[in-house]
C-alpha cells in the first residue's frame, strides 16, 4: 500500500470495494480470457449478491468485462453499452464455499466459445485477489504485471520460462503453480517488476511445454512507478 | 522505508531539517521507486480529479436507492442568501462536503480519500480556501502529501476500512488527515500537525459504521460533513496552540482498540444503528424487493 492508496483511487463510485473493486474483476477477467469477450454468465457471493445491487456492482462487473477502467465514466450505463457492442451477460448468486463476503465467479466466453472461469473476490480500497482459474485456486492480485502461464507438468517445464525471464531481463516479484494431478496440465503465475512486452509474451508462448499464456499488464504503467530499465 | 509512526516522521523531519510534507514525499519516491517530478505530478492529479469532481456536480442525480441527492445544491442555495449560521467559509465546506458525498453515492467520478465514502471531508476544507485567501498549487500539494502521509500512518497502525473499525476509521480517518492539511497549510509545525491530528480522533472516537440497506448513502453523506467540521475545528485549535494532552500515536492506537473491541453490528453490517432503525430496515425490505424483480 502506498500513499496513492490513501489518496486514491481516482473511481466511480460510491464503494471501493463493491464498486472499484468489481471493475477490475471485470477487467480481469476479460484480460485472462485474451481476446474479446461476447458473453459471460456472472454469479455473486456474500455481500455482492446482498447489497450489489445498491452499490452497482453488476454494472461495475459489466463495465469490466468491457474494458472500462474504475475511473471511467460509462460505468452507470455499462449495461447500455453491452447492449451496442453486442455484449450478452447474465446474472445470479451463488452460494460459493469458503469465500471472501465480496466475492463474484466469471465465466467469460469469446466469439469462438472460448471460456475463461474466474473467481474473484474484493478486498477494499479497490484492491482485488483472484481465488480460482478455470477451478484450480491461485491467488494473486493484479498489484504485479502476471503472466498466467498454463504448463505441461513434467520435467520442470517451467525452468524454461524463468530462464528467458532472466535473458530479458524481467525480475519475479512473487511466483506460484499449482496443478490438479500428476501429469496433466499446471497453472503457474508469476509476478513481475517490470512491464513484459507483447512480443515477449508471444514468445514465452512458443517455449516447450508451455500450453497457453495469457498476461495482466498492471495499470498505471503511464505513471513511471514501475521500474523499466531492464526491459527497454 | 514505510511510515510507521507520526513520531516517525516527526523525527526524519527534525533530524533532516525538512517540512512533514517533504518526509512523505521522499518517502513516496523511495517506495514508488520515482522521480521527485513523477509523484508530484501524480499528487497534482490526484488534486485534479477532486476539483473536477466538484465543479461537475449539479445536484440532479439520485442514488439507486433515492435516498441521497440534491442536498448539496441546498446548501450552496442556502449559502447564498448569507444568513447561514456558519457563514462564508465554514458554509461552503459544509456544501462542498455533501456535494462530494453526494456524487460518490450517485456513481460519479470522485477520489477515495481514504475511502469512497469519506471522499468529501478533504476536498471539503481546501477547495472553498481559494475564495478566501490566496493559497498556491504547491501549497495545496504540500498539504496533500501532508494529509497522505497520516492516511498511510492510520492504515498501518489501524484501519481504514469501516468493515474493520467502525465509520472511525474512515469518516475519522478522513478528518484527521484534513486537520492536518489544513494546519500544514497555514504553515504550523510538524508538531501542530500532530496535535490537530490527536485532537481530532480523539473528538471521533468510537463512531459506528452503520448505513442503511448496506450503501454508501445515510448516514454516510452527511458524516462527511462532521468530518470536515471537526477538522477545521482541531486545525484552529492546534494552530492557536492547543494541544492534545495524550500523543498522537497513542491516540491513534487507542482508535485502533476501540475498532477491535467494536461489535460487529456496527462495522458496516447493517446490522445496527440507524440500519436497524424501523425506517432503515424498510429501506432495506423495499431495496430486497427490486432486487428480486431484476434477477
Amino acid at each position: 500500500m502506498d500513499i496513492f492508496d490513501i489518496l486514491g483511487p481516482v473511481m466511480v463510485g460510491p464503494s471501493s470495494s463493491h464498486t472499484a473493486g468489481a471493475v477490475r474483476i471485470g477487467l480481469m477477467a476479460r484480460t485472462l480470457l485474451g481476446t474479446e469477450p461476447v458473453r459471460a454468465n456472472i454469479h455473486l457471493h456474500g455481500s455482492f449478491a446482498e447489497t450489489g445491487m445498491g452499490h452497482g456492482t453488476d454494472k461495475a462487473l459489466v463495465a469490466g468485462l468491457l474494458g472500462m477502467k474504475p475511473d471511467d465514466l460509462r460505468i452507470p450505463n455499462s449495461f447500455e453499452v453491452a447492449q451496442e457492442q453486442g455484449f450478452a451477460f447474465h446474472f445470479d448468486t451463488r452460494e460459493l464455499r469458503d469465500a471472501h463476503p465480496n466475492t463474484a465467479m466469471i465465466c467469460v466466453y469469446d466469439k469462438n466459445d472460448k471460456r475463461l472461469e474466474i473467481q474473484a473476490s474484493s478486498l477494499g480500497g479497490g484492491r482485488i485477489k483472484v481465488n480460482k482459474i478455470d477451478g484450480i485456486a491461485v491467488d494473486f492480485s493484479g498489484d504485479y504485471n502476471t503472466l498466467v502461464i498454463r504448463n505441461l507438468d513434467y520435467y520442470s517445464s517451467e525452468a524454461a520460462v524463468t530462464t528467458i525471464l532472466n535473458q530479458f531481463r524481467i525480475n519475479i516479484a512473487n511466483m506460484s503453480m499449482w496443478r490438479q494431478k500428476r501429469g496433466g496440465e499446471s497453472l503457474m503465475i508469476i509476478e513481475t517488476d517490470q512491464h513484459v512486452s507483447p512480443q515477449q509474451v508471444e514468445f514465452i508462448g512458443t517455449l516447450p511445454g508451455v500450453v497457453a499464456i495469457t498476461y495482466y499488464d498492471k495499470e498505471d504503467k503511464d505513471d513511471g512507478s514501475t521500474v523499466d530499465a531492464g526491459n527497454p | 522505508m514505510a511510515l510507521l509512526s507520526m513520531q516517525e516522521i516527526l523525527d526524519r523531519s527534525h533530524e533532516s531539517g525538512k517540512p512533514f510534507w517533504e518526509i512523505v514525499l521522499e518517502d513516496d519516491m523511495e517506495e514508488r521507486q520515482v522521480t521527485r517530478e513523477t509523484s508530484m505530478a501524480k499528487m497534482l492529479s490526484v488534486w485534479q480529479a477532486m476539483k473536477d469532481a466538484s465543479d461537475s456536480y449539479t445536484g440532479r442525480r439520485r442514488s439507486v436507492s433515492g435516498l441521497v441527492g440534491g442536498e448539496g445544491m441546498k446548501m450552496r442555495q442556502y449559502n447564498m442568501r448569507h444568513d447561514s449560521l456558519s457563514g462564508g467559509y465554514i458554509g461552503d465546506v459544509i456544501a462542498e462536503a455533501l456535494s462530494m458525498g453526494e456524487s460518490n453515492a450517485c456513481m460519479c467520478r470522485i477520489v477515495a480519500a481514504p475511502t469512497a465514502g469519506a471522499c468529501g471531508v478533504l476536498p471539503a476544507v481546501l477547495l472553498p480556501l481559494n475564495k478566501y485567501e490566496e493559497v498556491s498549487q504547491h501549497q495545496i500539494l504540500e498539504a496533500l502529501y501532508v494529509a497522505s502521509g497520516i492516511g498511510a500512518v492510520i492504515a498501518y497502525k489501524g484501519s481504514i476500512a469501516g468493515a474493520a473499525g467502525g465509520c472511525q476509521a474512515e469518516i475519522g480517518t478522513a478528518s484527521a488527515m484534513a486537520a492536518g492539511a489544513l494546519v500544514a497549510l497555514r504553515g504550523g509545525s510538524g508538531e501542530q500537525i500532530c496535535h490537530a491530528v490527536a485532537m481530532n480522533i480523539a473528538n471521533l472516537m468510537g463512531l459506528v459504521c452503520d448505513p442503511i440497506a448496506g450503501l454508501v448513502e445515510v448516514p454516510c453523506v452527511k458524516r462527511n460533513v462532521i468530518g470536515a467540521m471537526n477538522a477545521v475545528s482541531c486545525a484552529d485549535m492546534a494552530l492557536a496552540g492547543c494541544e492534545s494532552q495524550v500523543p498522537v500515536d497513542e491516540v491513534i492506537d487507542a482508535m485502533d482498540e476501540v475498532g477491535r473491541r467494536m461489535p460487529v453490528e456496527f462495522r458496516e453490517t447493517a446490522l445496527g444503528g440507524l440500519a436497524a432503525t424501523p425506517t432503515g430496515r424498510a429501506v432495506k425490505a423495499k431495496m430486497e424487493e427490486l432486487r428480486l424483480k431484476n434477477t
